[in-house]
């Protein structure tokens, strides 16, 4: 009886499991055996170089520049976009007189901080190079012109690009969150807010005594989906940027280098060694954020 | 909910690891066999040169870039199909040269022929390391298309064999010719009594007259692709010290960014880069500043021949575009007025392991006929590489003046490859060069940073080396 279950449950995790093998954990494989190699992407037969690769990577500069503005967004950017998301999350449920209600107008807004999140990644990318264009049909230079400002070179000034990076990477972002922290705030019981009120207590502490603490588990899920995502910037960079990364790797990434190195390049090994790098660096977030942020839970 | 997706991550990754040997025999690259041997020609014969196999397919991959793709449905493949009823052309267009067709050729069952062009080229060192493209020798002993008299090596310009060959052999036709200089509106310099100078004191002279005018800004180029102006700063370079500058450089000899004419002519432009720039250069691309140019906000800018046609939906119908070569920067230049950097582009591949490679050169000799190549020049208003291909037929303006320039320049035409051999090369220059006339980067920290890449790609075992 028990061994006809065993083979009825094999039976039916053998597919899903071969196709795992198959298409989530071989390429991974391959890519590390790539790594491996010095292969230009057209040869049948790969040349093993061993660890060369990884041991060439610790004297690239462009590459440690991609690593650091990885981590520059990855401490950043959540944090940005969380305190802006938990901002307007708080005035959509929670901001309005006596910390029953949103502001005036919440329902409204809502959909408007949800707009970014409609939008394909590159469509964002486009629009905000028009936005930044440095000259007099940009978006945001034209009036500093009219001024008599000099424009700023959102995108070409290596000392700025990376900042309008962050801000366009926040600015599509935080709807999401919204979104997300919306859903966790209108879990919490009302009468929690009402008594707190009671007693009272102002938008302020509302926010941190009470709002804060309940809504911790939600933070910290978006915590790691913005880390991973912020480790995993590409399609921005790469449209928006003068030479996918520029102005002179100003704002390159991780993920634009292993793109540029096999795909320009062609040097395939050694962005698969990149691309591994990248793998290390991942996993180790998440195991890293996880448990950091790991807090007893509040029950309600 | 977190404990487990944890978990599971770490275990993926010990999972991959344990994987990792018994996967890694059917990892990516395919086969690892004898690549197969190459496929027999058919019969040779005055009328068939190359022994094409008739009968056989042809499949031919066009680049959709600028010159489109009509070229080839509209002119070259019908002039082999009159000569070749029985052969089936399979065409096809991509604008990722690269995605499509790299498999293909990892395969071991690449097409005929490849218009192997755009950003999204496959990397020509690669291929040609791993035996993937055809000699093209046999293609120009055989008599040309026009006249059994003469070969087909005689009715092209050298420089476009030279330019495809690596290692001595040659591999790649180019076939458009881009002649480079600095564009302008012929109607407005008339307008405004400008003349197109004749020496680098003239130009400072004329781009601080324009500047004085404040009707329009004096230069630019497209400072978000940086290609543009190192391009010029190479040119004025070789200008300076002649050719071997640039060859060592190609040749990644040791000091060769360091070279007393390269440092003259990155100083040189650094300062029209500090002075004279349209505002906001570094952050527009080559469309934003050439429709400025169409627009008179700015008066000169440094291009290719396409130029013309690439604009040719925003320019105002009495423009007149015309380019003038480099001016004579001293009176110790090694090269006269005049020089130029004309460039055979466009490139055309013949795939060594494809099924019928015969066929894909024959296709070549064809494009090289007169027709092939005149008609070509009039549909996408290019130069080619065909001698006199041009004659009888009427072209515009800015064409017109750049196959004037071009003539001028006589064996003055200068070129570099390191764009072609090592891309990674290209950009770190492009990089360095926008910094450079951004201020960013003084002479010596930009000469210091490209000739680090340059030593650096040298010692790089995985890149092929090339020759000049």
């Amino acid at each position: 009886m028990n061994h006809g279950r065993t083979r009825f449950v094999t039976g039916f995790l053998a597919i899903p499991v071969a196709l795992y093998l198959i298409y989530v954990i071989s390429p991974y494989a391959q890519a590390f055996y790539i790594a491996l190699t010095d292969w230009r992407g057209v040869s049948a037969t790969p040349r093993f170089v061993g660890l060369e690769n990884f041991r060439r990577l610790l004297d690239d500069d462009v590459f440690w520049r991609a690593v650091g503005h990885n981590l520059l967004l990855l401490v950043l950017m959540p944090l940005l976009t969380v305190a802006v998301a938990l901002f307007f999350a708080f005035l959509l449920n929670a901001g309005g007189r006596g910390g029953t209600g949103g502001i005036w107008g919440s329902k409204f807004y809502r959909v408007v901080f949800f707009f970014p999140q409609v939008l394909a990644v590159a469509v964002v990318a486009v629009l905000f190079q028009q936005i930044f264009r440095p000259d007099r049909s940009g978006m945001l230079n034209a009036p500093l012109m009219a001024l008599g400002f000099e424009p700023v070179g959102f995108l070409s000034d290596t000392d700025v690009a990376l900042w309008a990076i962050l801000g366009v990477l926040v600015w599509q972002a935080v709807g999401f969150y919204v979104v997300l922290f919306s859903a966790g705030i209108a879990s919490i019981p009302r009468d929690m807010f009402e008594a707190a009120a009671i007693d009272g207590a102002g938008g302020v502490q509302l926010f941190f005594r009470i709002t804060l603490p309940l809504l911790w588990d939600t933070i910290q899920v978006g915590w790691v989906y913005l880390g991973i995502a912020a480790l995993d910037v590409f399609a921005v960079v790469w449209v928006m940027t003068a030479e996918h990364g520029g102005p002179d790797h100003s704002t390159t990434v991780m993920a634009a280098e292993v793109y540029r190195t096999a795909f320009q390049y062609f040097k395939f090994g050694y962005a698969s060694a990149m691309g591994v790098v990248l793998f290390f660096f991942t996993i180790g977030f998440a195991a890293l954020a996880l448990r950091l942020s790991r807090r007893e839970r509040i029950e309600f | 909910m977190t404990h487990l997706s944890r978990r599971e991550l770490l275990r993926s990754a010990v999972l991959a690891g344990i994987a990792l040997p018994v996967l890694s025999a059917c990892a990516t690259p395919s086969g690892g066999g004898a690549s197969p041997a190459a496929p027999a020609a058919g019969a040779t014969s005055a009328a068939n040169p190359l022994g094409l196999v008739d009968g056989k397919p042809l499949e031919i991959w066009i680049f959709d870039g600028g010159f489109g793709d009509g070229y080839a449905t509209d002119v070259h493949e019908p002039l082999l199909k009159a000569k070749f009823p029985k052969l089936e052309i399979k065409h096809n267009t991509t604008k990722e040269i690269a995605k499509t067709l790299q498999p293909r050729f990892a395969g071991g069952n690449p097409p005929e022929f490849v218009n192997n062009s755009g950003a999204n080229a496959m990397d020509f060192g690669a291929l040609i390391q791993d035996g993937q493209l055809a000699d093209l020798t046999p293609l120009y002993a055989a008599p040309s298309w026009d006249d059994p008299a003469v070969t087909v090596r005689d009715t092209i310009d050298p420089a476009a064999i030279e330019l495809g060959s690596y290692d001595g052999k040659p591999y790649v036709l180019p076939y458009a010719n881009t002649v480079w200089g600095i564009w302008y509106s012929r109607k407005l310099f008339e307008a405004e009594g400008w003349q197109p100078p004749k020496t680098w004191q003239e130009f400072l002279d004329l781009c601080e007259t324009i500047k004085k005018s404040g009707k329009t800004a004096p230069f630019t180029y497209a400072g978000k692709h940086p290609f543009y102006i190192y391009e010029t700063i190479l040119t004025l370079a070789a200008k300076i010290g002649g050719k071997d500058v640039l060859k060592n450089i190609d040749n990644l000899e040791d000091g060769a960014w360091k070279a007393e004419p390269v440092i003259q002519a990155a100083t040189a432009f650094a300062e029209i880069g500090a002075k004279y720039l349209l505002q906001g250069t570094a952050g527009l691309d080559h469309v934003q500043t050439q429709t400025a140019h169409n627009k008179g906000q700015v008066a000169m800018l440094p291009c290719g021949s396409w130029l013309e046609n690439e604009q040719k939906d925003s320019t105002p119908a009495d423009f007149g575009y015309a380019m003038f070569p480099l001016p004579d920067f001293g009176s110790a230049d090694a090269l006269p007025y005049g020089t130029l950097h004309a460039q055979p582009g466009e490139e055309y591949v013949v795939p060594a392991k494809s099924a019928n490679p015969q066929a894909g050169l024959e296709y070549m000799r064809a494009m090289l006929s007169k027709e092939g190549a005149g008609k070509f020049m009039e549909l996408v208003s290019t130069l080619t590489i065909v001698k006199g291909a041009g004659e009888g037929r009427t072209l515009k303006p800015g064409l017109e003046s750049a196959s004037t320039a071009l003539a001028a320049a006589g064996d003055n035409a200068v070129w570099f490859l390191l764009r072609k051999w090592y891309v990674e090369m290209h950009d770190e220059v492009a990089a360095a060069t926008g910094q450079l006339m951004n201020g960013k980067l003084t002479v010596d920290q930009w000469a210091g940073r490209v000739q680090k890449k340059a030593d650096s790609i040298k010692n790089d075992s995985s890149v092929k080396k090339f020759k000049r």
